[in-house]
């Protein structure tokens, strides 16, 4: 069975003067499988569909289907429900919590939404922080970390809740390329980190290609 | 929950001075509330008790109709011998009834044989009358201070009144009434004593012995003009009344036409009327600090939800239900509310303590040197309390609202 199924998927956003069709009767599949990233320009669409598989927002045209559930269907509670349940987010500028420490953060999906409990919580918690290497970090706040250890900490917040799916925006924008790559890295080989995961992540033209190119 | 409270209280922390801000002005109104209740209560409860023990009784029971045509001391709506006894029964079996003084009260002329002048006179038993009004003796400035200034053929003369006549204590004077048939009477007493003035009306009367005063009017038997009665428990007065109301009326003889009428001090003073006052102002003072709750929760939650987009865009985009992200920011509110009710109200009753102990006095009208003793009850502080977070949170519900309604994905692009 397929994790994600779109069919003629289709997003146009209406401005005040023109209507933008940054998405056309797109259809494809994807089997679980580890990692895939969509690659294309600026400007090509690959912000919308990420946003249309995360649930954030619903297409205009077509269907779609995510972990065997018709996700447009869901209303407002339900989505979030699912995406607590099913998805795992990583963001451009990492967006953690800037009043919860490293810790906390990694923890928060799972008190905040799938309400753990404490022992196995803490267990989980820091089994993956030793994972994307940060336990020594542990106790430190957002703004006491690098650009490359939050988006670590992230990482680790978006696998917690051992999710079907990670979708990644650009996860390595706001990053310098050598971080990035191990980022990239971590996300695509590290069995501990993504488990069963399905990792599908957006980058911007080229720039794994040349990650890759330069380490081999 | 308790992840709610951290996050909440982490965030409080984060602005420090918005919050230290806000906690204060909420804990500004919330002292001056309580400090205000705290002085205005126990003036008012000092007045009432300074009317009441000096002459007013904390109730009253008269013949039907008399406070209506109070100002002219009907001799004609006494209360007959048979009914003044059934009074009494009805006060002794009473077990909140503490002492109670029956009065033969009347309009006369007061004479010192040079000038004459009008005068209010109650005619009373002393024991009763000092045990019913516990303030008489202190009332009394000059001459004897005690119930042996009521014997018979004595009179305690009102101040105001001696002063104008130049009344001596050990002079002899002439008290001149019409009785109940028309005809004239008078008899001569020695003045044992001046009676300093007492707020409001019957702080300016005259007293005589009951039985001087039933010969003066010729009565054959004893007719009571009022009964003045001291309660245990004033709190309670209401409920006593009623209560005597009720008792009075099953002894009547016709339920329909009960001759008895009871009230209370507040329905006897014109001072009930400075005390409503006092409770309007008090009103209005809890209106504005609800108001500055309400403005200044509902200023810093829209800050907070404005300031916070993005992280509320985050939190809803991995799964955080509308609810938890509304509860977050009630809890916030709360928290700052609970914080300054608590600031407030410790902070109240330490001023209230010093109040205590700098012994303010204060003068009203004739009576000197009242000191107050600021206090407040404890229902007062949890009704503020209550009233301050109940607020907080109705001030917090539409921004919190707001941030449960947001599109993750618009609150994601927010810069
Ligand atoms: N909220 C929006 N309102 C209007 N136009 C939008 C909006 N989001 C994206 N677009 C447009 O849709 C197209 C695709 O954008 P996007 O999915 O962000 O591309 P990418 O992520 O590949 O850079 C662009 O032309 C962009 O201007
Ligand atoms: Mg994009």
């Amino acid at each position: 069975m397929s994790l994600i199924t779109a069919q003629s998927l289709s997003k146009t956003y209406a401005t005040d003067s023109v209507e933008v069709k940054a998405l056309q009767a797109v259809s494809f599949e994807i089997q679980a499988g580890s990692f895939l990233s969509f690659v294309g320009p600026s400007g090509s669409g690959k912000t919308t569909l990420l946003n249309l598989v995360g649930c954030l927002d619903k297409p205009s045209g077509g269907s779609l289907e995510v972990a065997g559930a018709d996700v447009l269907r869901l209303d407002r509670r339900a989505a979030a429900a699912f995406r607590g349940e099913n998805i795992g987010f990583v963001f451009q500028s990492f967006n953690l919590m800037p009043v919860l420490t490293a810790f906390e953060n990694v923890e928060y999906p799972l008190v905040m939404v799938q309400n753990l409990h404490a022992g196995e919580r803490r267990a989980r918690v820091l089994e993956l922080l030793d994972a994307v290497g940060m336990s020594d970090q542990k106790d430190k706040l957002p703004d006491q970390l690098s650009g490359g250890q939050k988006q670590r900490i992230a990482i680790a917040r978006a696998l917690v809740t051992r999710p079907k799916l990670v979708l990644a925006d650009e996860p390595t924008a706001n990053l310098d390329h050598e971080t990035a790559y191990t980022i990239i890295r971590l996300m695509k080989n590290d069995t501990r980190i993504i488990g069963e995961a399905e990792i599908v992540c957006t980058l911007e033209d080229g720039k794994l290609v040349r990650c890759e190119e330069a380490h081999g | 929950m308790g992840k709610l409270f951290q996050i909440a209280l982490r965030n409080l922390r984060r602005y420090k001075r918005r919050s230290a801000l806000t906690i204060s002005l909420i804990a500004f109104g919330v002292i001056f509330v309580l400090v205000f209740v705290a002085i205005t209560s126990s003036f008012k409860e000092l007045m009432i008790r300074q009317i009441t023990d000096s002459y007013l009784g904390d109730l009253q029971v008269h013949r039907r109709g008399y406070v209506a045509s109070i100002e002219t001391l009907p001799l004609n709506l006494n209360l007959i011998p048979q009914q003044a006894a059934a009074v009494e029964k009805v006060l002794r079996e009473n077990p909140e009834v503490s002492a109670y003084s029956e009065r033969i009260k009347f309009g006369a002329m007061f004479s010192n044989f040079a000038e004459t002048t009008n005068i209010r006179i109650n005619g009373v038993v002393p024991e009763m009358e000092f045990a019913a009004c516990p303030q008489m003796a202190s009332r009394i400035s000059e001459g004897e201070k005690s119930v042996r200034a009521l014997e018979k053929g004595k009179v305690l003369v009102p101040a105001l009144l001696a002063r104008g006549m130049g009344t001596k204590v050990g002079d002899t004077v002439v008290v001149v009434a019409t009785n109940k048939d028309g005809s004239v009477n008078g008899k001569p007493f020695v003045v044992s004593g001046i009676l300093e003035s007492a707020t409001g009306p019957g702080g300016r009367d005259g007293y005589i012995h009951l039985e001087d005063a039933m010969e003066i009017l010729r009565m054959a038997q004893k007719e009571v003009s009022e009964f003045a009665v001291n309660v245990k428990a004033m709190g309670r007065v209401d409920r006593v009344a009623a209560n005597l109301e009720a008792k009075l009326a099953a002894a009547a003889k016709d339920p329909k036409k009960v001759p008895f009428q009871v009230h209370t001090w507040s329905q006897l003073s014109p001072f009930a009327n400075i005390a409503n006052m006092i409770d309007l102002m008090t009103f209005f003072i809890k209106l504005m600090l609800i108001a500055i709750v309400l403005i200044s929760i509902l200023n810093v939650m829209i800050m907070a939800v404005y300031e916070r987009v993005r992280e509320i865009g985050t939190i809803a985009a991995i799964g955080t239900s509308p609810r938890k992200i509304l509860s977050l920011f009630l809890v916030e509110g709360f928290c700052l509310g609970l914080t300054g009710a608590v600031v407030g109200v410790l902070l109240a009753l330490g001023i209230i303590v010093v109040l205590n102990l700098s012994k303010l006095s204060f003068t009203f009208g004739q009576a000197k040197d009242l000191i107050l003793a600021p206090n407040i009850a404890p229902l007062e502080v949890v009704s503020a309390s209550v009233m301050v977070i109940v607020v907080s949170l109705l001030a917090s519900a539409q921004p919190a609202y707001k941030a449960s309604r947001m599109e993750p994905i618009d609150a994601l692009r927010h810069v």
